[in-house]
């Protein structure tokens, strides 16, 4: 029988994840510290879980509105006024999604057409590019650069709009580099954003992971509310990635579109979690506070350790990751991941799978308790050394 | 206080044992600051001491018993409480002593090796006192938590998948 292929050319298409392929080798192996996650290793605070557990046990096991229960878009409302000064009437401005990746997805899918553009910045989260090619847009990619400690620029903005380009994705704070916009900063990409018109993903699932400095929230730069899908979700700063909970506020009538979709694709998002996530708007600040200030210590810790042993790091301003380069090594990101991983069990990530301009890199997640942080340095330095 | 103080006894209340190379990376400061700091907080009598936790139960041959016992008082004619209390706290088998506000006035916790010993220093020492009324005593059958931290924690190993985006 022949071998006939049924997956679409677009799937077929699709680069396979260079974080898949690390990943198959790190979990052949035992005793890996690994560096590599993109996740909170705090577990979720008790009261959120036993808020769930008290959901289960009055029956809330059915479906809620599509666009999420009233209560939790009233209380995502009162967070992101409280926090950023933003508002937004959370009967039609707000969505509750399955993570943030399904408000990414939902909101590309929302405003592309075919031939539509829309600019990525890289290095940044692996899931852009393929979701934008998905909802059958074309991806134009910018590298922003490692002497600009990877801050986009507005004439790169400039450089990369053709008369198709219709949105941008911006991450802030990004992964996988940690880097940190200021209010400045975004204040004149926005300038270049209203020059071209643009429409603005702002992918903040990290705001609360800032340290140094106070966080802006994209939509709240003057003139921006009305062109920005806002992107958030609680797997970060509420140490909730297995939930599945994230959320979306913008314009009504992009907020309806999403909702649209959201409603024949996947109906809603989970309950239990949609009760879990209640809690921790409502009773979560001093969990988020505790672990923002551990987070805090532990890229103090890193950063400080990495430029010790001639891993060339600048401080992050936010997330949970560290973005040395390697260059001091003489190896590739790729190389150095894998023979780290092979000789001294330590697992990161190579810079190069997140874009172009993230070879000579690795990422380093922090989100690591201070004794296996402690250990893992111990192990890089024995390897560097040896290399250098 | 100032931030960086709190920052700092948190972080040792957390784990005594850590070196100061290390609480001096993770807060950003100089060794010499964070010896000073400690210096000046010990001084102050802000930081006590420094003890382990340690579950006594694994430790073969090496029981030990502790019993809350509650106890009612009549308060000491200008002193109120603090001066029976103190009669109490003195002995070396008295591991904490609380003003309680209820139905009895001191919460005292003792630790001893066997039921029969603790028994002893109650019906001996503690009852014995002239402005002790009455004392009930509860046995600790086993320890769940102590002091924030989850004994027989089994469940604590990092269920993460080793690399995610
Ligand atoms: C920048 C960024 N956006 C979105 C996500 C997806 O988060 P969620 O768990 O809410 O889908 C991640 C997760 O790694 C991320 O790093």
């Amino acid at each position: 029988m022949s071998q006939i292929s049924y997956v679409s050319k677009k799937v077929d298409g699709l680069k396979p994840s260079g974080i898949r392929r690390f990943f198959d080798l790190a979990a052949q192996m035992e005793d890996v510290i690994s560096l590599g996650v993109g996740e909170p290793d705090f577990v979720t605070p008790w009261n959120f879980i036993e808020q769930s557990f008290h959901a289960l046990e009055h029956g809330y096991t059915s479906y809620t509105e599509n666009a999420g229960m009233i209560e939790l878009r009233k209380e995502i409302s009162t967070y992101l006024s409280k926090n950023y000064r933003l508002r937004y009437d959370p009967y039609d401005q707000v969505i509750v999604s399955v993570g943030a990746s399904q408000a990414i997805d939902l909101a590309l899918r929302a405003v592309i057409d075919p031939g539509d553009e829309v600019i990525v910045v890289e290095p940044s989260f692996v899931a852009y590019v393929p979701t934008v090619k998905l909802a059958g847009g074309t991806p134009v990619t910018i590298q922003t650069e490692a002497e600009d400690e990877f801050k986009l620029k507005p004439e790169q903005i400039e450089a990369a709009i053709t008369p198709n380009t219709k949105a941008i994705m911006l991450c802030n704070p990004n992964n996988p580099t940690g880097t940190f916009l200021s209010k400045e900063e975004l204040e004149q990409l926005a300038e270049m954003i209203e020059k071209h018109d643009l429409l603005v993903l702002s992918d903040e699932i990290y705001a609360e992971l800032t340290y140094d400095e106070d966080y802006t929230s994209f939509p709240s730069i003057t003139g921006m509310k009305e062109r920005t899908i806002l992107i958030s979700g609680f797997s970060k700063a509420f140490a909730m990635t297995g939930w599945r909970l994230g959320y979306a506020a913008g314009p009504a009538q992009l907020i309806a579109a999403m909702v649209k979709i959201h409603q024949y694709t996947m109906m809603c998002a989970p309950t239990m979690a949609q009760h879990a996530a209640l809690e921790a708007l409502k009773n979560g600040r001093q969990s988020v506070n505790d672990m923002v200030e551990s987070y805090k210590q532990r890229r103090n810790f890193i950063v400080s350790s990495l430029n010790e042993i001639r891993l060339k790091c600048p401080n992050p301003g936010g997330a949970f990751y560290a973005f040395p380069s390697v260059e001091a090594t003489g190896l590739t990101s790729s190389e150095f991941a894998e023979q780290l991983l092979q000789e001294e069990h330590v697992a990161v990530v190579p810079g190069n799978v997140f874009g172009a301009n993230g070879e000579g890199y690795i990422r380093c997640s922090y989100a690591t308790s201070i004794k296996q942080l402690d250990e893992a340095m111990k192990r890089m330095k024995r390897f560097v050394e040896k290399r250098i | 206080m100032k931030e960086f103080e709190v920052e700092l006894l948190k972080l040792i209340e957390n784990n005594a044992n850590l070196e100061l190379d290390k609480i001096a990376k993770l807060m950003g400061k100089r060794i010499d600051e964070i010896q000073e700091l400690i210096d000046k907080l010990e001084k102050k009598k802000v930081i006590l001491g420094y003890s382990t936790l340690i579950d006594w139960a694994k430790v073969l041959d090496e029981e030990e018993v502790t019993a809350m016992v509650d106890v009612k008082v009549t308060p000491a004619r200008g002193f109120g409480f603090d001066k029976v209390a103190e009669r109490i706290y003195r002995f070396p088998e008295v591991k904490a002593v609380y003003l309680m506000s209820g139905a009895y006035d001191l919460s005292v916790s003792v630790k001893g090796k066997t039921m029969m010993e603790i028994g002893h220093f109650i019906s001996e020492k503690l009852s014995t006192l002239d402005s002790v009324l009455s004392t009930t005593t509860h046995f600790v059958l086993k320890k769940y938590k102590h002091d924030g931290i989850i004994l027989e924690d089994a469940d604590e190993d990092d269920k993460r998948i080793v690399v995610s985006p």
